[in-house]
C-alpha cells in the first residue's frame, strides 16, 4: 500500500520542528529556507498551515521538464528530481500549479519533496501529528487533490 | 494504423510515447531532420556554459528507450505533405504514408532583413550545431555582439558571460524581454546586466553586418543609433517562428501557425499539431488562438494530441503563455494577461535596490496574470491561482494591499474554508 503524507493544520502549532527536520535530512543543517515543507503562518486567524508537494498524479514538474531529470519512485510514488540531470531551467517551477518544486539558488538545481524514501523526516519530527504519513486510500486528505483537479489544464483523461 | 510525427522535440516524443501507451500494436514513425538523438533546444543553455556535455540536453537518457517502444524513428526532412494521398514526401526522395499524422515541427529561428547575416562568424542560437559553432568562438575575451534580448537572447546571455565573452547586447524594444516583461521589470533586467559588466542597447537596431577587413575583430555591425561594434562571433535572437514552410499548399488551414481545434486537429482531418507548431486556443481568451512557443505547452499538446490520435477523446482547454528566466542569475516569470485587461485591477510593488518586482492583474477577485522578478519560491501558485479560476473574495484586497503576501492567499483561498 502506497503513503502518502497527511497534512491536518488544524493541529499544527507553528513550531517549524518539520521545516528544520527536512533541512537537516536533505541539506545536513537546519535551514528553514532549504526545507521541502513550508509552514505558512495566517496571524489574523491564528493559523499554521504546513504545505508541501502531494505528488500529484498529473506530475507536472515531470511532464514539464525538458532532460528527464524528474522520474517517479515506483516505491514511494514520490517525483524525485536527479541532480544530475537538472540544469537548473525552472520550467517545472511555473508549471507546478502548487508552487511545491522550488528553485535552489545555492545549487543551481530544483528542490522538491521526495518522502525521504518512505520515511519522512517531517512527519517524524512533528510533536502533534499535524503531519502523518499514512495510507494513501481512504484519508480525508483529497483536499488537495480535488483542488488538483480543479487546476487540472490536462484533462482528467492519463495516458 | 500507421501513426506518423514529424518533429523529434519535447511535443514529437511525447506524443510518440503516448500514442505507443495507447496502442500496442500500430505502427509508429518518428521523423527528425537534425542527426542527433531527440534533445531538448531549453538545455543548450546549459551545453553552452559548460555545464552539462551534449547528451545533458538529450530528453530521454536510455539511447534505447524509442526503439524498446518499437518507435521507428527516421533522420529525414518532410518537403511536403500531400492531404488528400495521405502521403509525406521526404527529402531523400521518398514517400511515406499515414493514417494519422502529427505535425510538431517546432520553431524556425526569425532572421531578421539585414544585409549580411550569412557570413562566417553569424550564427543563430536554436539547434545543437548552432550552439557547437558558438562554443567555437565565443572564447574568452572575444567580443560578442548578441542581437536580440527576447527570451532565447537572455536566457543565453548567461552561458555567454560565462564563457568570459565581452558581451554587447542590441536589443530593437525599448526595454528587455519586451514580450515577456513590463516597463519596469524589462528595465530593471537591463539594469541587472549592466551591473554584470554586459553592454545593453535598447531601441537600438543594427542595420547592417560586414565582414571586417582591417581590424582585429572578424565582423562589423552597423546599428543605428548606437554606430560601430566590432565583433568576433554575431548571434542572432530575433525570435521564433512556428515551422510550417513545407505545408504551404497542403491545404491545411495556417495563420501563424497550424490552427488547431480543442482535440489539437487542424483542418484537415486525421491531421493534427502539436508544440511550438501549433496554433492553439489561447487559455482565458475567449476563443482566441495563439502559438505558445514553451516546453510545458509542448509537452502537454503532444500528449494531448496523442490520445485524440488514438481515438481517446480528449479536450484541451487551451495554452497560457507563461514563462521563466534567468538573466545572469535574476529570475523573473511571467504568467497570462500580465498586461491586464479592460476593466480589471492591478498591483504592483517595486524594490528596485534589491531587484525585486511584482505585478498582479486581476478581473474581479480572479487572477489574470502575473509578473514576477526575483522570486524563486512557490511561483507555481501563480499559475495555480490563474487556471483554476479560483475566487479570491477578501484575499483580493489583501493582495492589492501587499501583493508579496500571494502564498498565503492562495493557502487562504483554497486550503482555509474560512478563507
Amino acid at each position: 500500500m502506497q503513503r502518502s503524507l497527511y497534512i491536518s493544520p488544524d493541529k499544527c502549532t507553528g513550531c517549524l520542528q518539520c521545516e528544520m527536520a527536512c533541512s537537516f535530512e536533505h541539506e545536513g543543517n537546519f535551514n528553514p529556507a532549504k526545507s521541502r515543507i513550508k509552514v505558512f503562518t495566517f496571524h489574523t486567524e491564528g493559523r499554521f498551515v504546513p504545505y508541501t508537494c502531494t505528488q500529484c498524479d498529473e506530475a507536472w514538474c515531470k511532464s514539464a521538464c525538458p532532460t528527464e531529470a524528474i522520474t517517479l519512485d515506483a516505491a514511494t510514488g514520490a517525483k524525485m528530481v536527479n541532480d544530475g540531470l537538472c540544469v537548473g531551467c525552472k520550467v517545472c517551477t511555473i508549471a507546478c500549479p502548487f508552487g511545491t518544486i522550488n528553485y535552489n539558488t545555492t545549487t543551481g538545481k530544483v528542490m522538491k519533496c521526495d518522502l525521504c524514501g518512505g520515511d519522512p523526516a517531517c512527519a517524524k519530527a512533528c510533536p502533534t501529528q499535524a503531519i502523518t504519513y499514512i495510507d494513501a486510500e481512504g484519508t480525508g486528505y483529497d483536499k488537495m487533490r480535488t483542488w488538483a483537479s480543479r487546476t487540472d489544464t490536462q484533462t482528467a483523461a492519463q495516458a | 494504423m500507421q501513426y506518423v510525427v514529424i518533429g523529434a522535440g519535447p511535443a514529437g516524443v511525447t506524443a510518440a510515447e503516448t500514442i505507443r501507451k495507447q496502442d500496442p500494436s500500430g505502427e509508429v514513425i518518428l521523423i527528425g531532420d537534425e542527426p542527433e538523438p531527440a534533445y531538448s533546444r531549453m538545455a543548450i543553455p546549459y551545453y553552452l556554459a559548460d555545464k552539462i556535455p551534449e547528451q545533458g540536453t538529450y530528453l530521454r537518457h536510455d539511447p534505447k528507450h524509442l526503439d524498446s517502444l518499437g518507435v521507428r524513428q527516421l533522420k529525414q526532412r518532410v518537403t511536403r505533405v500531400d492531404s488528400a494521398a495521405r502521403q509525406l514526401q521526404l527529402a531523400g526522395g521518398g514517400a511515406l504514408g499515414f493514417d494519422r499524422l502529427l505535425l510538431a515541427t517546432g520553431s524556425d529561428p526569425v532572421k531578421p532583413p539585414i544585409d549580411g547575416l550569412d557570413q562566417p562568424g553569424v550564427h543563430h542560437c536554436w539547434t545543437l550545431e548552432d550552439a557547437r559553432n558558438i562554443v567555437k568562438y565565443a572564447q574568452p575575451g572575444s567580443h560578442v555582439v548578441l542581437m536580440g534580448a527576447g527570451f532565447i537572447g537572455c536566457i543565453i546571455m548567461e552561458a555567454l558571460a560565462e564563457r568570459g565573452v565581452d558581451l554587447t547586447v542590441v536589443e530593437m524594444g525599448d526595454r528587455m524581454v519586451p514580450r515577456m516583461m513590463d516597463q519596469e521589470s524589462g528595465n530593471l533586467i537591463k539594469q541587472w546586466c549592466i551591473d554584470k559588466g554586459v553592454t545593453v542597447h535598447t531601441s537600438t537596431r543594427v542595420t547592417g553586418v560586414k565582414a571586417n577587413a582591417s581590424g582585429a575583430a572578424r565582423i562589423t555591425l552597423s546599428c543605428d543609433p548606437v554606430g560601430t561594434l566590432e565583433a568576433d562571433l554575431v548571434v542572432v535572437a530575433a525570435g521564433v517562428k512556428p515551422a510550417v514552410d513545407y505545408l504551404r499548399d497542403s491545404g491545411i488551414e495556417l495563420a501563424q501557425g497550424v490552427v488547431v481545434n480543442e482535440y489539437m486537429e487542424s483542418s484537415v482531418p486525421g491531421i493534427y499539431a502539436a508544440g511550438d507548431t501549433c496554433e492553439g486556443i489561447d487559455w482565458g481568451s475567449d476563443g482566441q488562438h495563439a502559438v505558445h512557443a514553451i516546453q510545458p505547452v509542448a509537452a502537454e499538446t503532444g500528449r494531448i494530441a496523442a490520445l485524440n490520435m488514438c481515438g481517446e477523446v480528449t479536450p484541451y482547454p487551451g495554452s497560457m503563455a507563461m514563462n521563466v528566466l534567468d538573466t545572469l542569475g535574476l529570475v523573473s516569470v511571467s504568467y497570462g494577461q500580465w498586461m491586464g485587461v479592460p476593466g480589471g485591477d492591478e498591483v504592483h510593488r517595486l524594490d528596485s535596490d534589491e531587484y525585486r518586482y511584482i505585478k498582479l492583474q486581476f478581473n474581479g477577485d480572479r487572477l489574470i496574470g502575473a509578473i514576477t522578478l526575483g522570486r524563486t519560491e512557490h511561483v507555481g501558485v501563480l499559475r495555480g491561482l490563474i487556471q483554476s479560476r479560483t475566487r479570491l473574495g477578501k484575499w483580493k484586497q489583501h493582495l492589492m494591499e501587499d501583493p508579496t503576501r500571494i502564498m498565503e492567499a492562495y493557502l487562504g483561498a483554497t486550503q482555509l474554508t474560512q478563507g
